[in-house]
């Protein structure tokens, strides 16, 4: 068992008198995709945040592994209009980068062309894929995404998760994605957490899918889409196998977990 | 040469203008403008307890402006927006600090004096310290930079590369009350927040980085000081305003020449 990357344990978080999140278990290992899933305002982002240590938490401690590098892409990023700023130079946010690694790290993200640029001017897409590429440039072991689809359309999107698994493969880093993005998101995971205001269910996508509990969230409909999708996408999965072990037998406990635990008869299904 | 009063009204004030230029940069892109305000209000209050009780000017006003400061953040998020809160403190300070000063009677004040500056007064001791107080000022904003540059995009983010935006939030602060400390003298309490906000808004339209923005609007700053004195001289108009007009004239001009270059 190597150590956790991050290992949230018992983490209860109130804000302003409410209690936004209670009573989160999440360990995050090397490699692995997870995804958090759940209804607007059911606490995934603030949970993100919490990860990073961006939360007060009112219970339970986050642990980061010593040394973690963290590569974070916010939900949205608002750049004043006063603030001028090439892309060139927000790669170099916090630290100073050298021309070829910024330029390696904007071909990695797939938007090669941009350095010159003002932030200000670019696409929804575009600015997304150089906030990754600013993630990337940290060397991350773990990558954060805040509904990093947000404002895509749903080609721009899954080509986006597609680049996310890419640079998984690449780097080797772990991926923690909220989203509501329901599809395409869950097909690129090993392991889903559905979310609202506490862990609501979580397994390998497929298990997550016909429970009853993400049901409630988000209605039967999504199953046959997830099926397709993950069709789709299957042969690039049986890729990232042998080169995964940790992660996937972490999924499996995980999803066994949970069959014992409330729905054995979702099985069949 | 710093035996001639106007050689060393030039020198305070370009030593202010260049160190309150990069500051002033971090006031426009956090939308502080009214929180300096706030910080140099409070600066008056300063002065007054530093008269009443014969304490030294500088400390006083240092301690004041921190005062402002925390009491602006405790009273934001307590059911009222920032803006009123600042509305509230920085004129209760600006107040205060009035009728304070008129209390102390027996103490020889000249209030125009601290409310606009009195550059051409500028002793040599002075000069020490406003150059002593705009080195800390510049040496800070330089040394914080990255991480202050990256809190300011977006707090989570430099969170996640292990950056305390509190922290650099208190440097700022810290820088800032320290500019109004230093720069009464120039401008005066009234006008100070202008020579922040100014040369760093009349920057805006010639760049395409912020560290450029930062130099060019220190180079707009000491202009602006340069030109101020030469008109106030000539025109025997008050320094520190004219100062303060100068660098309205610059804004003036690189705003009109941005919008027409991004009109071709």
């Amino acid at each position: 068992m190597t150590t956790p990357l991050i290992d949230a344990t018992g983490v209860t978080i109130r804000l302003d008198g409410h209690t936004i999140l209670r009573d989160m278990f999440v360990s995050i290992a090397p490699g692995e995709i997870v995804t958090i899933v759940g209804p607007n305002g059911s606490g995934k982002s603030t949970f993100l945040k919490a990860l990073i240590g961006a939360v007060p938490l009112a219970e339970g401690r986050v642990s980061r592994m010593p040394g973690l590098r963290i590569g974070y892409v916010p939900q949205r990023l608002a750049i004043d209009a006063s603030l001028p700023m090439t892309v060139r130079r927000f790669l170099s946010l916090p630290s100073r980068v050298g021309q070829a690694e910024s330029a390696a790290a904007l071909d990695k993200a797939g938007v090669p062309d941009l350095a010159g640029r003002q932030m200000a001017d670019l696409s929804g897409g575009q600015f997304q894929r150089v906030l990754l590429a600013r993630a990337l440039l940290e060397r991350p072991h773990v990558l954060l995404l805040d509904e990093a689809t947000q404002g895509l359309d749903q080609p721009g999107s899954a080509a986006f998760y597609e680049r996310i698994e890419e640079v998984r493969s690449e780097l080797g880093c772990a991926v923690v994605m909220v989203s509501h993005d329901l599809h395409v998101v869950m097909a690129a995971s090993d392991r889903v957490l559905c979310v609202n205001g506490h862990i609501c269910c979580q397994g390998t996508p497929e298990i997550v899918a016909s429970a009853p509990e993400y049901r409630a969230l988000f209605g039967s409909g999504t199953r046959g889409t997830l099926a397709l999708y993950r069709h789709q996408h299957s042969h690039s999965h049986d890729h990232d196998h042998d080169h995964d072990h940790d992660g996937h037998n972490h999924d499996h406990g995980h999803g066994h977990d949970h069959h014992h635990h409330d729905h054995s008869r979702e099985n069949a299904s | 040469m710093l035996d001639d009063f106007l050689v060393r009204a030039a020198l305070a004030g370009v030593g202010v203008a260049i160190a309150a230029a990069p500051l002033g940069c971090f006031v426009v892109w956090r939308r502080m403008a009214y929180f300096g305000e706030a910080t140099a209000h409070a600066a008056i209050l300063g002065v007054a307890l530093a008269l009443a009780f014969s304490l030294p000017v500088l400390p006083m006003v240092l301690v004041a402006a921190l005062v402002m400061a925390s009491a602006v953040s405790g009273l934001t998020g307590r059911g009222y927006g920032m803006d009123t809160a600042l509305g509230v403190l920085a004129h209760t300070a600006l107040a205060a600090g009035l009728v304070a000063v008129t209390l102390l009677a027996d103490v020889r004040l000249d209030l125009m004096s601290f409310l606009f500056g009195d550059i051409l007064a500028i002793s040599r001791g002075d000069l020490g310290v406003i150059w002593g107080g705009a080195a800390v000022v510049l040496a800070l904003t330089l040394w914080r930079w990255s991480p202050l540059l990256t809190a300011t995009l977006n707090p989570d983010l430099a969170r996640a590369s292990g950056i305390d935006p509190r922290r650099e939030q208190f440097g700022l602060t810290l820088a800032l009350a320290l500019v109004v400390a230093v720069a009464i003298k120039v401008v005066g309490i009234l006008l100070i927040t202008a020579l922040l906000v100014i040369p760093a808004a009349a920057a805006r339209p010639l760049v395409r980085t912020p560290e450029a923005m930062a130099l060019v609007a220190a180079g707009i700053g000491a202009i602006s000081a340069l030109g101020g004195l030469w008109a106030a001289y000539h025109f025997d108009t008050p320094t520190g305003p004219s100062i303060v007009c100068v660098t309205a004239v610059i804004f003036a001009a690189t705003t009109l020449t941005g919008a027409l270059r991004r009109r071709r």
